[in-house]
């Protein structure tokens, strides 16, 4: 059973002008099929306007497929009675890190998911103990969001979504605003949950270096999946990432390269230790 | 200025007052507050003076840190003051031109700066010991008999909690924008009033844009974390009555009979 | 410009005290393309607003042409428009109806007619390549990384002698970021004007900048040319920075016994040294 299966999902944004006459239609989802399963740490990538940012919004319910079907957790999504089920277990962390953190104290913005879903006090506390711990924020439990680096206020974004205790974990391009030190802090909090909490993870971004960490990778493209596979198997086609635009790792780029210029380097290298073997061989 | 205002501000420590039930803390304010306007001799200010000292002095917030809130009023406080001095009719002491101070002029216009004096002190003394979240919170289960004449309770606190969150944020914003239209060339300080006001369009359009943004965003957010109003919310920290609570609803009552005693016999 | 013992500190006095910049000396030649890196609070962005006097050193002198800045008869609105900044995420700055209003805004404050102003606005959306059907649109209709460009118009339409960017490519997606940065490289090259590229990203200065500042702790740690700089790459690690990859490479290749270039800091330099040594083999 797969955690998440859409068939043929389509979205579209409709501009309507004043008087609800279509003004254009632009197809942000077209024909979409994917499939993740339970514990899987998935990553999706494409440049902006690819999509990727619609198809997670349609995990959480925030938005509706226009056309096909989407499963999570075994639920159709436009069923009405499906959709706190569905926001519970598939909980969502968003790119501007500002803008998702709603009290003034770390704790208590952590305790603000369990609350609306109404779990009783005592529960409460154990879980936002719990989750701050998991992403190495529990000594700032009683701080003020605003005085956290960009990393920290991520990490506790992702310990808000943590303490609904969701089996799977939608991240919107979390680490686009980060300075390189807290993009590693998001990553490595993000990889602890999946290997040792279990927690199925869908990566959204745009940064290759990211994608290495996955299982699998979905490339988007004009709302249409365009490739699919492990790193390795997307990485080692170098000229098709390039058609469409995405920055390939320098190392894997650099070992492609090599590879052109006739030397036996093998495709789809993805780290430094690799391709110096490859090379002193 | 903007961070000259104590009123809003918390200021930590581990004092009695700081542990108070937020309710208890408004409701001691309210009764604080009307007693001040009770008062019509020295014997119900100086007791109203002490008890102010009191609960300053438990709340152990530096008494120079209340004061400085009292900066952003000055201009109030003064023209208060004027308006009495120089309206209240009486026996005039001094008379120029087509002003005449009397008396009684005199005296109202030390009560009136004395009540709102302690107005303020007595008002940020509950902003400064007691938590934006947990005031929302007081609020929220204080006016709860309100809902029943349909006033969204819940919706209001909330919506205080997240500008309470956000101000700072929205400071920090304003500060960025203006250095960088000042690196255009932008000109926020000369020129006449009408000159200014539209100085300010490179600023306040972008401002309002970011702040429309970031409540857009904001509500994706709390949607995502199932929000939907407060039905079949929980507390993660539920206010409870303790037996400090108990004491100083006493005291306070205590005290505000007396100052009615005093008005009536004194 | 100039730089002689900089010193600034953050609310001085009071219990929020900190020490941004410590005693920072500085020559900046002419025509020079410079990039900073810095992690987040080593004092960078405190260091370019001081470039432009949006910022008073507490301590230490500034000469810009042989002028002293802090001088009383000194003009800093002069300075202002001779040295042009360009904020992190400047598309917050816009504010005007059109695009083309928008950029008219700087020129115009410096008291040019309607029609000067415009000219230099023509100049300037035209240098950052901005598409010409654009120009009397909306600008809040624009994508993320078209709007930067309209922002970085508007302060290339004060005509600057010098242009500090910083991170202009922050939550860029990587074609977003390419553009930008090809397209300021084109501007110095074109417009020889001094740019200063302010980034925490190794790979994107690498490959552009003449000239490497590295902040630290607000004081200059290394100064050079990327080559030189990189070479200190266990400096750089010790302060939560690091070299580009290839030369992580470079040098795991010369332990390994290969007798490649360990200086090579861009793909194509380490790409060329490898080939030669293969290629003699």
């Amino acid at each position: 059973m797969n955690f998440i299966e859409a068939r043929k999902l389509v979205h579209e944004y409709i501009r309507r002008d004043e008087e609800g006459n279509v003004e254009s239609i632009q197809t942000a989802l077209d024909q979409v099929d994917i499939d993740i399963r339970p514990g899987e740490f998935v990553a999706v990538l494409g440049h902006n306007g690819s999509g990727k940012s619609t198809f997670a919004k349609h995990l959480n319910v925030l938005l509706a497929p226009t056309e096909g079907t989407l499963w999570v957790d075994g639920k159709d999504v436009t069923e009405e009675e499906n959709l706190w089920d569905i926001r519970k277990n598939a909980g969502m962390v968003f790119q501007n890190p500002d803008n998702q953190i709603i009290a003034s104290v770390v704790e208590e913005d952590v305790g603000f998911g369990p609350e609306n879903i109404g779990i009783p006090t005592e529960e409460i506390l154990r879980r936002v103990d719990k989750s701050l711990k998991s992403v190495g924020m529990l000594e700032y439990r009683e701080h003020s969001p605003n005085k956290l680096s960009g990393g920290q206020k991520q990490r506790v974004a992702i310990a808000g979504v943590m303490a609904m205790e969701p089996k799977c974990i939608v991240l919107d391009e979390p680490t686009a605003m980060l300075d390189p030190n807290g993009r590693k802090e998001v990553l490595d909090a993000v990889e602890r949950l999946n290997r040792e909490k279990g927690v199925t993870i869908i990566l959204i971004t745009h940064y290759m270096e990211e994608v290495v960490r996955a299982d699998r990778v979905y490339v988007m493209d004009q709302g249409k999946v365009v490739m699919e596979g492990t790193p390795r198997e997307v990485f080692s086609q170098v000229e098709t990432l390039k058609k469409y635009r995405l920055d390939v790792p320098q190392i894997t780029l650099l070992a492609h390269e090599l590879r052109q210029a006739g030397l036996a380097v093998p495709e789809g290298i993805l780290t430094r230790q690799e391709l110096v073997e490859a090379l002193c061989q | 200025m903007l961070r000259d205002i104590t009123i809003g501000q918390y200021y930590p420590a581990d004092s009695v007052i700081h542990k108070l039930d937020p309710r208890t803390k408004l409701f001691a304010t309210l009764l604080f507050v009307i007693s001040l306007f009770t008062f019509r001799n020295p014997v119900g200010l100086g007791l109203a003076a002490i008890f102010m000292a009191c609960f300053i002095w438990l709340s152990k917030v530096p008494f120079g840190y209340m004061v400085k809130g009292l900066r952003a009023i000055v201009v109030i406080l003064i023209i208060t003051a004027l308006f009495n001095l120089f309206l209240t009719p009486g026996e005039p002491l001094v008379k120029f031109w087509i002003f005449s101070i009397s008396q009684e002029g005199l005296l109202s216009a030390g009560k009136m700066a004395v009540r709102l004096i302690f107005l303020i002190i007595g008002t940020s003394v509950v902003t400064l010991t007691t938590t934006p979240n947990a005031l929302t919170d007081g609020l929220e289960k204080a006016l709860r008999p309100l809902n029943a004449i349909k006033i969204p309770v819940h919706e209001i606190a909330m919506m205080m909690s997240i500008a309470l969150r956000f101000i700072p944020i929205l400071v920090e914003e304003t500060d960025k924008i203006m250095k960088a239209q000042i690196a255009r060339g932008a000109d926020f300080e000369s020129g006449n009033l009408i000159k200014k006001a539209q100085n300010m369009v490179p600023l306040l359009v972008p401002l309002f844009i970011s702040a429309f943004r970031r409540a857009n965003d904001l509500a994706l957010a709390m949607e995502a974390r199932c929000y939907h109003g407060g039905s079949g919310r929980t507390k993660m920290k539920p206010l409870k009555y303790q037996k400090r609570d108990g004491i100083a609803y006493a005291i306070v009552l205590g005290y505000f009979f007396v100052m009615i005693a005093v008005r009536i016999w004194l | 410009m100039i730089l002689d013992k900089v010193d600034y500190r953050y609310s001085p006095g009071t219990a929020y005290e900190k020490h941004a910049l410590r005693e920072v000396s500085l020559k900046i030649d002419d025509g020079q393309f410079i990039g900073i890196i810095g992690h987040t609070g080593s004092g960078k962005s405190t260091l370019i607003q001081h470039l432009n006097g949006l910022i008073k050193a507490t301590s230490g002198a500034i000469y810009y042409n042989g002028e002293d800045i802090y001088d009383k008869d000194y003009d800093l609105r002069k300075l202002r428009q001779k040295v042009g900044l360009v904020f992190q995420y400047p598309e917050h700055q816009l504010f005007e109806t059109t695009i083309f209003k928008d950029v008219c805004f700087g020129p115009k404050n410096q008291g040019l007619s309607q029609k000067d102003a415009e000219l230099k606005a023509f100049e300037a959306l035209r240098a950052v390549g901005l598409p010409e059907k654009l120009w009397y649109q909306s600008p809040f209709e624009l994508s993320g990384g078209q709007k930067r460009r309209v922002a970085i118009s508007g302060v290339l339409a004060m005509k600057p002698e010098m242009l500090i960017l910083d991170e202009p490519t922050a939550g860029l997606d990587p074609k977003g970021r390419d553009e930008i940065l090809d397209q300021v490289a084109k501007m110095h090259r074109e417009l020889k004007m001094t740019v200063i590229l302010v980034s925490h990203s190794m790979e994107d200065v690498a490959n552009y900048v003449e000239r490497l500042i590295v902040m630290n702790r607000g004081q200059v740690m290394l100064d050079g040319t990327p080559r030189e700089v990189f070479a200190h790459y266990n400096e750089l690690e010790a302060v939560g920075l690091s070299a580009p990859q290839v030369t992580y490479l470079m040098h795991e290749l010369r332990k390994k016994g290969l007798p490649v270039d360990v200086n090579a800091t861009t793909m194509e330099e380490a790409k060329d040294s490898i080939l030669k040594l293969f290629g003699a083999k």
